[in-house]
């Protein structure tokens, strides 16, 4: 099933910009209460050092998280804690939907081991996703099973493993020149539940969240994210972007009344023109939903964008109650090359693996889609003997050519 | 443009760069800020110093006389002792008037750092030595201070080339030569090394050295110095002790600088906050009366728009400063108003609970104010303007234009951040003055600076006012040191300012004695 993404339920305020980042808050104008945040990362001391920490509105804190009778809690994915007893970090792995009156089974993760520099860091115990590409990693594995079909061409590990050991580029938040600054300085809104971050205004990724207090909770933790290479190159090479200035016409003020008007009809147009030209990449395109979890009344899914060439293309996952209202949302903007190969993989998965069917439906020969794959950093997944096969008929096409 | 005819275009530069100026010297300490770093603060306001001074010097050291911040006072008289050279006989007699005043001014540990930036950058020409031998000479008692700040005063006795008399001086440079001292400050000293009991009659800041030493548990140590703090001390050290049960370190609230009160209130918890907020809110309320003086009451209908966004919160450095200073405002507008409407960008009407949280939505509160009809409308806010950017200031230049362009409600706008970036306090709009704040006690005086800051007035003008502020600034001399700083104190007293008549070494013995 495919659909376009909707922010339901939340209202665009004006940016905030600075240096080459803009950042636009999105505020819930109903707080959605029964789906929070795992109660073990609000527990998280690492949250008391952000002066925002202390500042959470009346009825916010923790210690009334904790005592709520019953909710459904999400965990993110890549959200690093302590999830068992032994007291190992390790990464969620995949958003999670969980019952927070049972204290069921420690979530779905990775073990962590962490360099010197990273344990430092790890003793301060803060919340934060995990660290270098395996977020990213995770996400394409998630998304694409591998073969289905034991088509005779894949390798062993193909088919026992999926795409598992893939790495894909990404950049954290650190390396995104001004985000952390930019994320510093950002004063966030009253009942804001979500951001969307924008570099050299491309737009880099989308955060909701259900509740105000969840979101001030990982606002810092935004700088810990992932972000496309596409995103670190614009943030690096870009001049600052302009602010969008409220410019009111002194002709037609006549009056206190008018000039309020004038105002908030300012306010208006830009909500207004965000959703429909800034967000464009996001909102615009039809994606392809994989559902993944229903616990209650909310539903976890991943999404996948048609994989369209010199387009932006964002991948994520979503959680929507039943009336359809965005709860949570987490994206990641595709580079190019990430684009292209997502488009093969689609391709492949559309035609259930088979080599000879998706060459046909590419307009290929089957050789030719081999390299391909192989070109696009899938080449462990053919079995060697396909491969050196395909190598040697492009070599004497070549040569007879 | 309206200038008169007479007006050049230089005059009304020169206007506006020594306006520049005066707003950075009172918000800018160096500090860290909410949006730009120690760096940047430091290097954009070194720079606007050098170009003053530059440019025009006899404005650069008139600034003395304004209420520029401590910091910045130190580094005018760094740079114009530095640049003696450059002025004439006559300006660094005025010169010297200025710094002799402001150092008096100054607290002294403010001035024994100014002293050794001075010994650092090797500044040892006489009319240096004058100033700091004047300075010292003028102490009330300079065997406190060489127990309080031992190494600082070491490092002035030595780079001004006098010598301490008597005690004074073994303290200072042998202190274990003596078996005992007659001066009794000196003397606890000594026996503090190894009885407990003398620790209780040495500064707060040096005992607390000597009971780590004695290994004395901290609630007993406060509870029994808690005579020899300071006013500020008490201050800072009252939560510490509460939680100690320490209970006799009190402060009188109520005879705290109000700005400083606001800090602290800020600082408390909310709850400590609404469990005391008879007693806060009386010794604000005190604090702001007093500050307000005889101008009580004379303000008629008063708006204010205070900024509790969450960039109020300022930095680690300067932790909640921008907002106590909208606190504190809130305090004196209070009393200085007929009738008074205080409007916080974040809705709230409980100004002891304010806290820096959320957005800058500036512009709807102007609107807000302008729709109660105020004869003065009061802006404390940062100016980061941020939801929507740019709302406030189209909003107020309309209303400057269309709705009001007799200008029949005043609208001021203080600002106590300095902006490294733009050199200057962020404006909101150029019709409206945005003057430079530090802290809310000067409130009054700043509005009537701001008016400069329009653009209606010209250096002509400035000029005259700055004449007025420093005539005033010397000669509010208090009584007792005023005949000394203006006579023997004028370093420059005589022709080329190297006539000190006394050399430094004669004028040492005059210093005024060990614990007299």
């Amino acid at each position: 099933m495919t659909e376009k993404l909707t922010l339901t339920g939340l209202s665009t305020r004006p940016a905030q910009t600075w240096g080459g980042v803009r950042l636009v808050p999105l505020v819930r104008d109903e707080p959605i209460e029964d789906l929070r945040l795992d109660a073990r990362l609000h527990d998280d001391p690492g949250l008391d050092e952000d002066p925002r920490g202390h500042y959470d509105g009346p009825g916010l804190d923790v210690v009334e998280i904790g005592r709520r009778d019953h909710y459904i809690s999400y965990i993110p994915h890549a959200f690093v804690a302590t999830w068992t007893s032994d007291g190992t970090p390790a990464a969620a792995y995949g958003t999670q939907l969980r019952d927070a009156a049972k204290d069921g089974p420690a979530p779905r993760r990775m073990p962590l081991r962490f360099h010197r520099r990273m344990a430092r860091r790890e003793d301060r115990n803060r919340l934060r996703f995990m660290p270098q590409h395996l977020a990213m990693e995770g996400y394409l594995a998630l998304h694409f099973g591998g073969p289905e079909i034991a088509w005779k061409e894949w390798s062993h590990r193909a088919i026992s493993r999926g795409l598992s050991p893939r790495v894909e580029e990404a950049y954290t938040g650190t390396q995104v020149r001004g985000l952390a600054d930019a994320l510093r300085v950002f004063e966030i809104h009253p009942g804001q539940c979500g951001v969307v971050v924008y570099a050299a205004d491309a737009l880099a990724a989308a955060f909701v969240v259900p509740h105000p207090a969840d979101y001030r909770a990982l606002h810092a933790t935004l700088v810990h994210d992932l972000y496309g290479e596409l995103i670190h190159h614009y943030a690096t090479l870009t001049m600052p972007v302009p602010d969008f200035r409220a410019r009111i016409a002194d002709a037609e003020v006549r009056s206190l009344a008018d000039l309020r008007a004038a105002a908030r009809h300012q306010t208006e147009e830009w909500a207004a023109f965000h959703d429909r030209f800034m967000a464009a990449g996001l909102l615009g395109p039809e994606y392809t939903y994989q559902r993944v979890y229903t616990m209650g009344r909310y539903r976890l899914s991943r999404f996948l964008p048609p994989f369209e060439r010199r387009r932006e293309n964002h991948i994520g996952e979503l959680i929507t109650d039943e009336n359809g209202r965005l709860a949570y949302l987490k994206t990641f903007r595709l580079s190019e090359n990430q684009v292209r190969r997502g488009h093969l993989l689609t391709e492949l998965a559309a035609c259930d693996w088979n080599l000879a069917a998706t060459a046909a439906a590419l307009g290929v020969t089957e050789p030719e889609l081999g390299l391909r794959i192989e070109g696009a950093g899938f080449g462990h997944l053919l079995r060697q003997d396909v491969l050196d096969r395909y190598r040697a008929h492009a070599r004497r096409s070549g040569r007879t050519r | 443009m309206t200038a008169e005819s007479t007006e050049t275009f230089a005059d009304l530069v020169a206007a506006e760069d020594v306006l520049l100026f005066v707003n950075a010297a009172i918000t800018s300490t160096g500090q860290r800020e909410f949006h730009s770093g120690e760096d940047e603060q430091g290097l954009s306001l070194g720079f606007l110093h050098e170009y003053l001074l530059g440019n025009y010097r006899d404005l650069y050291a008139a600034t003395l006389a304004l209420d520029v911040n401590d910091h910045n006072a130190a580094l005018i008289i760094r740079n114009l002792l530095v640049t003696a050279g450059e002025a004439d006989p006559e300006r660094r007699r005025a010169e010297g008037r200025l710094i002799a005043r402001r150092l008096a001014l100054l607290p002294p540990p403010r001035v024994y750092r100014l002293f050794r930036e001075l010994r650092r950058a090797r500044i040892n020409n006489r009319r240096t030595r004058a100033i700091m031998r004047d300075w010292l000479a003028a102490r009330p008692d300079l065997a406190f201070d060489a127990v309080k700040y031992r190494g600082a005063v070491k490092t002035a006795f030595r780079h001004a080339h006098l010598e301490p008399r008597g005690e004074l001086g073994t303290f200072l440079f042998a202190p274990r030569r003596k078996a005992a001292y007659a001066t009794p400050i000196l003397e606890s000293w000594r026996q503090a090394h190894y009885r407990q009991e003398a620790i209780y009659d040495l500064p707060y800041t040096v005992a607390e050295g000597f009971a780590a030493k004695h290994g004395i548990p901290r609630a007993a140590f406060l509870e029994r110095i808690a005579p020899r703090l300071t006013r500020l001390e008490r201050l800072r050290l009252q939560e510490s002790a509460r939680a100690l049960k320490a209970d006799a370190v009190r402060a009188d609230l109520t005879a705290m600088p109000l700005t400083r009160l606001a800090s602290y209130v800020l600082g408390l918890p909310p709850d400590d906050r609404v469990r005391r907020r008879a007693e806060l809110t009386e010794a604000l309320r005190a604090a702001a009366r007093r500050t307000a003086g005889e101008q009580a009451g004379r303000w008629g209908r008063v708006a204010a728009v205070l900024d509790d966004s969450f960039s109020a919160y300022g930095s680690a450095q300067k932790r909640r400063r921008p907002l106590a200073v909208a606190l504190a405002c809130h305090f004196l507008l209070e009393a200085l108003a007929s009738r008074y409407t205080p409007l916080w960008l974040s809705g709230r009407s409980d100004a002891l609970l304010v806290r820096p949280y959320g957005a800058t939505p500036l512009g709807e509160r102007v609107l807000d104010a302008l729709e109660l009809g105020p004869e003065r409308l009061v802006i404390v806010s940062d100016g980061w303007d941020n939801a929507p950017p740019g709302l406030a200031g189209e909003v107020l230049r309309i209303w400057r234009t269309r709705l009001d362009p007799d200008g029949a409600c005043g609208v001021v706008h203080l600002n106590p951040v300095y902006d490294a970036a733009s050199f200057d306090v962020r404006r909101l709009v150029p019709g409206v003055p945005s003057a430079g704040i530090r802290d809310a006690e000067n409130l009054v005086a700043l509005v009537e600076l701001a008016r400069f800051a329009e653009g209606r007035t010209g250096l002509p003008e400035l000029r005259a006012h700055l004449a007025h502020r420093v005539t005033d600034f010397l000669d509010a001399e208090p009584p007792e040191t005023a005949g000394r700083v203006a006579d023997e104190g004028d370093p420059a007293a005589g022709a080329a300012g190297e006539d000190v008549r006394r050399t430094p070494r004669e004028d040492a013995r005059r210093t005024p004695g060990e614990g007299t």
